[in-house]
C-alpha cells in the first residue's frame, strides 16, 4: 500500500479554488428555459382549481404545468425500500386535488428567464379549500391520507428477550421522556437540476445535484417511460448533500418532464426558502423510556416506545425509525431491550434520512439513560460507561434487534469500544477535566464536562459498482455509481486504485455518479462510499492489473513471475528495456482475439455486495461553561476519538469528523424548524434557522482508532456521519454536568438559550 | 427569489433624491446599504415600483466633528464607526457596538441611516442613538426639520419619517459633563445576529463622582429600544454596583418583552435586568476613569 | 422597464452590459460574464456564499443590483490569483488545498473573497479575529477549523512575501 493512509491533497481542489467548479447552476445550453415552482401556501388544502390563463400571457412565459397535464406521468414516486408494516404513501411529481404540506409543488412555470418566471408565476390563480391540519404525533388529528386515517405509518416493536420481566427483576428502575426536534442537512448548494431532451435522437440528458442519480434515472424510466440507454443522468459538482438530496424528489422527474414536453433544455435551481419548506427534514421523535439497572450501574433492562414525525409523505418508508429503534442500545451490552415506534403522518414536509440517519436520535436517548444511571448510582459516567461497553472478545456482538434492513440482526462486527473511550479520556486529560470542572463550579461558574459513545452503521449495500478502464493512450478511468458532495472521492478512490494498479493517483481519473459511466449504482449516504465504493473499486483496479500483467507475459514471452511493474508499465526483471506500457497493453486488448485468451479491452466492471453493514465507534469529550445570564452556552474544549477502520485519506476523514460535529452543535444547540399550529414553517429562512458558524464552532482535537472491518478486503469503515452522531447527546452530558444538582435535566433538543434558561439552578 | 420589477434612479444631489420621491410618492423606496431592503426584495415582500439609489449622493456620506458632537450623514457606511478615528473619540458607544451589526460584509454596505430608518426592534444602532440623545435632520421637497431620537422610534418598524422624507444626518451631540463614561452588553445567540436583548448606557459624573446625566436603552425586548425611566433614580446618587443593580431591574420591569421563536418573554426580561446592569457597570467605570 | 448601460472593471478587464435595474450583481456576474465562480446560496444575504470584492470591500452580491457597480472595481474568485492564465495560484487557494479547509466547494469563493479583502486590512489576526471575519460565512462541510489554520498561514504568507493581494 503506498497511497492508501496518505494524506494526498485533493485533486478536486484546483478547480473549486478558483472559481471553475461545475455545479448544476453553473450550466447554460443553448435555448434553455427556466423553470420555477408554485408551491401549497398551506399546510392541509384542497386543490379545487388552477388557472394559468394569465400566467401563460405573460411575456417570456413558455408552459404552465399543473397535475392535470401530467398524463401518464400523474403517479405517486415509487417508496424506497418496503416493509411488512408501512402503510407507505408518497408525493407525485405536482400535487393534485390535495395539498399536504407548506411547500408542496402544486405547478411548474417555464419561461425563458428566471426573472420571468418569478412574475408569472405570482399570476397563476389557484383555488385552494384550507382544510383542518395535523400537526400532533398524538392520536385523533386530522388524516393525512384519507385511506389511513389514524395516521400511522407504521408501527414496530424489536426486542431482545423479555424486558417486562427483566424490568420487574431489576433493582432499580428509572424513567425519562426525552424529545428531539426537527432539522435539516441544509447544504449550502440547494437542489436543482438540467434536463436537456434531444428529440432527434430521444435521448435525455440530466444533470442533478443529487446523491442518488442511478435512482433518478430508475424513476425517470418508471413515470417517463424511457428505458434506461434514453436516459444518461449526471451528478456533477454537488455543494453539499447531508441527506438533503438524498431521495428522489418529485422534481427530480418533473424537469425532465417539462424538457420532453417542451424539446428544449430546462433548468430548476430551488432557492433557499423553497429548499427550507420542501427538502425534507428529520430527527422529530418523542421517547418515553424505562431502564433498569443494578447498584452498580449495569444496564439490566431498557424499554423505549417513541412516536416518530414521518411528515405527510414516506418516500423512504420506516428507514429513519427503524434506524432510531435498532441501533438504540448502541455500544453497550444490554441483555433485555424492547424498542417499539409508531412512525406518524403530519402535515408538514416529509421526513427522511439527513446525516446520521434516526442515530443521533438513539446516541441522545442511550447517553442520557447513561448519565441517568450514573447519577442514580453515583458512579462516574466514564465508570459507568466502560461497564456496560461491548468488549473486544464479545465481538462479533449480536445486539439482537433486527436491523433496519431486516437481513438479520444488527451486529458490531469489530471494534474497540473500551480503547476508543479510553483514548478520548486519554486525550481530553479526564480527570483532570472534572477537576477543573468542579473547581469553576465551587468559584459559582457553571462549567461541566459531558461524555458519549456511539457506534455508527456503515457501508449498507445492496452493492456498488466500479469500471477501471485503461484506454488506447494509458489514460485510467474509474466509474462508480456512488457521488462526491465534497467527501473528496476524486482523490480517495483515486488513492485505492492507485495503489491496486501500481500507479500513482494523479494517473486516476474518478468518474462517480454518472450513469453513463457505469449501468448499476446505488448513490452515496449511509456513510457508503469509501466502503462500498472503495470496494469496487479495488475489486475492478485488482483485476485490471491482473490482466495487464498476464497480457503483459504474453506480449513479452515471459512467465509473468518474471515480470516487474515500474508504474504503468511492466519490464522483464533484469532486462528493463524489454518492456510494455498499460497503453500498449490496451491497444493490445483492443484487438483481442481469441488466441489472445482474454476478454477485449485492459478494464474491469465488479460489484461489491457486502454481506452486512460494518460499524464504525467513537467517544466524544466536550468541556463547555454555560453563562449564568443569557443561557448561552460556550464550548471550551473538544476531545473525539473515533475508529473508522483502514483510514484511506487521514485529512479528509479528519475533514468529515470535524464538519460532523459542527452539524452536530447545530442540531443541539442552534437549529430547529418549528411549526405553528396552521402548518406554517416559522424558521423559514436564514434569518431564523441558525446554521453554526465560526463563532460557534471549537477547534477539536481528533484521535484515530484503526480496528479493520472484516467485512470488505479494504477494511474500512464509514465515517461520513460519525462526527454528528454523538454531539447532541455529549453537549447534553456537560451542560447538565455545568448546571449541576440543582440544575434541571436536559431531556429536549435542541437547547437554545431560552429553554435552557429554564434548567439553570436557582442563583445562591 | 429574484425581485419584482422597478424602475431606477441614481441622483448625485440630495435635491434631486428629495425630488424624486416627491414625484413617486409611496411608489418609492430609497436605497442606502441594501442589507435589510434588499432581502425583502428578493423575497418580494416589499415590491417598491421606484427605487431611488442614495449611495451616489456623496453630501451623504459626510463624518464631521463640531464643537465636540458628531454629525453623521445618513449613508455613513458602518463600518466607518469602527474605523474612524473620530467616531471612536467623540461618541465611543457607536464604535464599540459596530463591530457587532451584522457581519464584515454587512457593515461594507450597510449604512447608520437605513439602520435607523429600518428601526429593527433589536438592531444596535437605534438604541445606542437613542442612548446618546441624537438628533435627526430630516428632509422633504418641501421642508427640513429635526427629530429626537426619543421621538423618532415609533412602533414595529415604523419611525417618524414621512414617506416623501429621507433621514440626511444625525447628530451626536457632544457630552454635557466631563466625565463621561459608556457600556454597551448584548446577548446575541450568534456573533452578529440580531440581539435577542441588548442594553446601552451613557452615564455622566461630576467631579466628586456624583451621577449628573444618566441614560439606559434596553433593546431588542420591544417594539422599540425603550429609554428607561429607571435610569433617572440614578442621577444625584453615587453609580454603586447596587444601585446600578437596582436600576437595570427596575428597567426591565418597565419592558413588556415579546415572545418570538428565540426567546420568551421571560427570558428577555431576566437578561434585560442584567444586562441592564452591566451596560451601567461599564459606564460607571469609564466614566469614573475619565478626568 | 428601463435598462441601464453600465460600465464596469472585473478583475481588471473593463466590461460592459445593458441591463434592467433589477438584474442582481451575482447574476451579472455568473449569467452575463460567465464567471461563475460566484455562488448563490440563500439570495437573502445571510451565508455569504456571493461575497465578491467591490471598490476594495467585502459585499454580498445577492444584496447588489448589477446597476449599482456602475463605475465599480469588482473582483470576483476568478480573478484572486491574478491577471493571466499563468497566473498560479493566490497564497490563500494554497493554504486552503494544503489545510483541506475545502469539501463541496460551494462557500470557498465566498470564503476567499472575504479573507482576501480582509487580510489586506488585518494582515496580522489573530484566531479570533480570523473567527469574527467569517462569521458571517456560512460553511456546513468543513466545521470550519481548518479555513481557519489556512487563513492563518496565508496571513502568514502574505507578509513574509510583503505584498498586499
Amino acid at each position: 500500500m503506498k497511497f492508501v493512509g496518505d494524506r494526498h491533497l485533493r485533486k478536486e481542489d484546483p478547480r473549486l479554488l478558483t472559481g471553475r467548479g461545475r455545479y448544476v447552476a453553473d450550466l447554460a445550453l443553448p435555448g434553455m428555459l427556466h423553470a420555477v415552482l408554485l408551491r401549497s401556501p398551506h399546510a392541509h388544502a384542497r386543490i379545487l382549481r388552477v388557472d394559468a390563463a394569465r400566467a401563460r400571457a405573460h411575456p417570456g412565459v413558455v408552459d404552465v404545468v399543473s397535475f392535470a397535464d401530467l398524463g401518464a406521468a400523474a403517479r405517486p414516486l415509487a417508496i424506497v425500500p418496503p416493509h411488512p408494516e408501512l402503510r407507505g404513501r408518497n408525493f407525485s411529481l405536482l400535487a393534485g386535488g390535495r395539498a399536504r404540506f407548506v411547500g408542496e409543488a402544486v405547478a411548474a412555470v417555464v419561461a425563458d428567464s428566471r426573472y420571468a418566471a418569478e412574475d408569472a408565476r405570482e399570476l397563476i390563480d389557484v383555488e385552494y379549500e384550507p382544510l383542518a391540519s395535523a400537526q400532533t404525533l398524538a392520536p385523533g388529528a386530522p388524516p393525512v391520507h384519507d385511506d389511513v386515517p389514524d395516521n400511522l405509518a407504521g408501527r414496530v416493536s424489536l426486542t431482545r428477550a423479555d424486558v417486562d420481566a427483566a424490568l420487574r427483576a431489576s433493582p432499580r428502575v428509572a424513567e425519562v421522556r426525552l424529545r428531539i426536534g426537527r432539522g435539516g442537512g441544509q447544504p449550502m448548494e440547494t437542489r436543482g437540476l438540467v434536463a436537456d431532451w434531444n428529440a432527434a435522437w430521444g435521448q435525455l440528458t440530466v444533470w442533478a445535484s443529487s446523491q442518488v442519480p442511478h435512482q433518478i434515472r430508475q424513476f425517470i424510466g418508471d413515470l417517463l417511460d424511457l428505458p434506461p440507454h434514453q436516459v444518461r443522468v449526471i451528478a456533477p459538482d454537488v455543494g453539499g448533500g447531508f441527506g438533503a438530496k438524498l431521495i428522489v424528489y418529485p422534481e427530480d422527474v418533473l424537469i425532465p418532464f417539462l424538457a420532453r414536453r417542451l424539446a428544449r433544455p430546462v433548468r430548476w435551481l430551488e432557492d433557499r426558502l423553497e429548499h427550507m419548506q420542501a427538502a425534507t427534514q428529520e430527527r422529530e421523535q418523542e421517547h418515553e423510556v424505562t431502564v433498569g439497572f443494578d447498584d452498580t450501574g449495569r444496564l439490566l433492562a431498557l424499554r423505549d416506545r417513541f412516536v416518530h414525525d414521518t411528515g405527510a409523505y414516506t418516500p423512504r418508508g420506516l428507514v429513519v425509525p427503524l434506524l432510531t429503534a435498532s441501533m438504540l442500545t448502541g455500544p453497550y451490552r444490554i441483555p433485555a431491550v424492547e424498542s417499539s415506534f409508531e412512525s406518524r403522518y403530519t402535515h408538514r414536509v416529509p421526513v427522511t434520512p439527513y446525516r446520521g440517519a434516526g442515530q443521533p436520535q438513539a446516541v441522545f436517548v442511550i447517553e442520557r439513560v447513561l448519565d441517568l444511571v450514573a447519577r442514580e448510582t453515583g458512579r462516574d459516567p466514564a465508570a459507568v460507561r466502560l461497564a456496560n461497553l461491548v468488549r473486544p472478545e464479545d465481538m462479533p456482538w449480536d445486539v439482537g434487534l433486527t436491523n433496519y434492513r431486516a437481513s438479520g440482526n444488527v451486529v458490531l462486527d469489530s471494534g474497540d469500544l473500551p480503547s476508543v473511550l479510553r483514548r478520548a479520556l486519554e486525550s481530553a486529560g479526564y480527570a483532570a477535566l472534572r477537576a477543573r470542572a468542579a473547581a469553576s463550579r465551587a468559584e459559582g461558574r457553571l462549567v461541566g464536562v459531558g461524555l458519549a459513545c456511539y457506534v455508527e452503521l456503515t457501508g449498507v449495500g445492496p452493492f456498488e459498482g466500479a469500471r477501471v478502464r485503461v484506454d488506447a493512450a494509458g489514460r485510467i478511468a474509474a466509474f462508480t455509481g456512488v457521488t462526491s458532495q465534497g467527501q473528496g472521492l476524486e482523490t480517495t478512490l483515486a488513492q485505492v486504485a492507485a495503489d491496486e494498479l501500481g500507479v500513482t493517483p494523479e494517473d486516476v481519473s474518478v468518474i462517480a455518479g454518472d450513469t453513463g459511466g457505469i449501468e448499476q449504482g446505488i448513490g452515496s449516504f449511509a456513510s457508503r462510499a469509501a466502503v462500498v465504493g472503495g470496494t469496487a473499486v479495488a475489486l475492478a483496479a485488482r483485476d485490471v492489473r491482473a490482466k495487464a500483467l498476464a497480457l503483459a507475459a504474453r506480449a513479452l514471452g515471459v512467465a509473468p513471475a518474471d515480470l516487474q511493474q515500474a508504474g504503468p508499465a511492466f519490464a522483464e526483471r533484469g532486462r528493463p528495456e524489454r518492456r510494455v506500457t498499460f497503453a500498449e497493453l490496451a491497444r493490445l486488448a483492443a484487438g483481442a482475439t481469441a488466441a489472445l485468451g482474454v476478454e477485449p479491452g485492459l478494464e474491469s466492471t465488479r460489484f461489491f455486495q457486502p454481506a452486512d453493514m460494518t460499524y464504525s465507534s467513537g467517544a466524544h469529550v466536550a468541556l463547555v461553561e454555560v453563562d449564568p445570564l443569557s443561557a448561552l452556552v460556550r464550548i471550551l474544549g473538544y476531545w473525539v476519538s473515533h475508529d473508522c477502520g483502514r483510514v484511506i485519506n487521514p485529512m479528509i476523514v479528519d475533514g468529515q469528523i470535524q464538519g460532523g460535529v459542527a452539524l452536530g452543535i447545530g442540531s443541539a444547540l442552534l437549529e430547529e424548524i418549528v411549526y405553528d399550529d396552521a402548518g406554517q414553517p416559522l424558521a423559514g429562512s436564514y434569518m431564523d434557522y441558525l446554521l453554526p458558524t465560526a463563532t460557534d464552532v471549537p477547534a477539536m482535537a481528533i484521535d484515530h482508532l484503526e480496528t479493520l472491518s472484516p467485512l470488505n478486503p479494504l477494511g474500512v469503515k464509514g465515517v461520513g456521519e460519525s462526527g454528528a452522531l454523538p454531539v447532541p447527546a455529549v453537549l447534553a452530558s456537560a451542560i447538565e454536568d455545568a448546571l449541576g444538582p440543582r440544575g434541571g435535566r436536559v431531556t429536549r433538543m435542541p437547547l437554545g438559550p431560552a429553554r435552557l434558561h429554564a434548567l439553570l439552578p436557582p442563583p445562591g | 427569489m429574484r425581485p419584482a420589477p422597478f424602475e431606477y434612479f441614481a441622483p448625485r444631489a440630495v435635491e434631486e433624491a428629495l425630488d424624486l420621491l416627491a414625484r413617486h410618492g409611496t411608489e418609492a423606496k430609497p436605497l442606502a446599504g441594501g442589507q435589510s431592503l434588499v432581502p425583502m426584495m428578493n423575497m418580494r415582500l416589499a415590491r417598491p415600483g421606484v427605487v431611488v439609489d442614495l449611495n451616489r449622493v456623496a453630501a451623504l456620506a459626510a463624518v464631521r466633528v463640531e464643537a465636540g458632537s458628531l454629525r453623521l450623514g445618513a449613508l455613513v457606511r458602518q463600518r466607518a464607526l469602527e474605523r474612524d478615528g473620530r467616531v471612536g473619540a467623540a461618541a465611543p458607544l457607536l464604535a464599540e457596538a459596530a463591530p457587532l451589526i451584522g457581519h464584515l460584509q454587512t457593515r461594507a454596505r450597510g449604512t447608520v441611516g437605513g439602520s435607523l430608518v429600518h428601526a429593527d426592534p433589536a438592531a444596535e444602532l437605534p438604541a445606542c442613538m437613542l442612548a446618546l440623545d441624537a438628533v435627526f435632520r430630516l428632509r422633504s421637497a418641501r421642508e427640513a426639520r429635526t427629530c429626537r431620537a426619543a421621538d423618532f422610534f415609533r412602533g414595529l418598524l415604523a419611525t417618524a419619517l414621512r414617506p416623501d422624507e429621507l433621514l440626511v444626518e444625525i447628530e451626536v451631540p457632544a457630552p454635557t459633563t466631563a466625565r463621561v463614561g459608556h457600556g454597551f452588553a448584548e446577548v446575541a445567540r450568534r456573533h452578529g445576529d440580531f440581539a435577542l436583548v441588548g442594553a446601552c448606557a451613557v452615564l455622566g459624573l461630576d467631579a466628586a463622582g456624583i451621577c449628573r446625566h444618566a441614560r439606559l436603552v434596553l433593546f431588542g425586548a420591544g417594539d422599540v429600544p425603550h429609554l428607561a425611566r429607571a435610569a433617572a433614580a440614578l442621577v444625584g446618587e453615587r453609580p454603586v454596583p447596587a444601585r446600578l443593580t437596582e436600576a437595570g431591574r427596575a428597567a426591565a420591569a418597565e419592558i413588556d418583552p415579546r415572545a418570538d421563536l428565540h426567546a420568551t418573554a421571560d427570558y428577555r426580561r431576566h437578561v434585560a435586568a442584567g444586562l441592564g446592569a452591566q451596560a451601567l457597570s461599564r459606564a460607571a467605570v469609564r466614566a469614573e476613569a475619565a478626568r | 422597464m428601463t435598462a441601464h448601460a453600465i460600465r464596469l472593471t472585473v478583475n481588471g478587464t473593463e466590461r460592459g452590459a445593458r441591463v434592467m435595474p433589477r438584474l442582481l450583481l451575482a447574476d451579472l456576474l455568473r449569467e452575463e460574464f460567465g464567471l461563475t465562480g460566484t455562488h448563490l446560496g440563500c439570495e437573502h444575504g445571510a451565508c455569504g456564499a456571493c461575497t465578491v470584492i467591490v471598490d476594495g470591500e467585502p459585499v454580498r452580491s445577492c444584496l447588489l443590483f448589477a446597476v449599482q457597480a456602475d463605475g465599480c472595481r469588482v473582483e470576483t474568485v476568478e480573478g484572486l490569483a491574478g491577471p493571466g492564465p499563468d497566473a498560479g495560484l493566490h497564497p490563500l487557494q494554497e493554504c486552503f488545498r494544503a489545510r483541506h479547509a475545502l469539501q463541496c466547494g460551494f462557500c470557498t469563493p465566498g470564503m476567499l473573497m472575504t479573507l482576501a479583502a480582509y487580510l489586506r486590512e488585518h494582515p496580522s489576526p489573530t484566531e479570533a479575529d480570523v473567527r469574527e471575519a467569517l462569521s458571517g460565512n456560512l460553511c456546513r462541510c468543513t466545521g470550519y477549523q481548518n479555513i481557519v489554520v489556512a487563513a492563518l498561514d496565508a496571513a502568514a504568507a502574505l507578509r513574509a512575501a510583503g505584498v498586499a493581494r
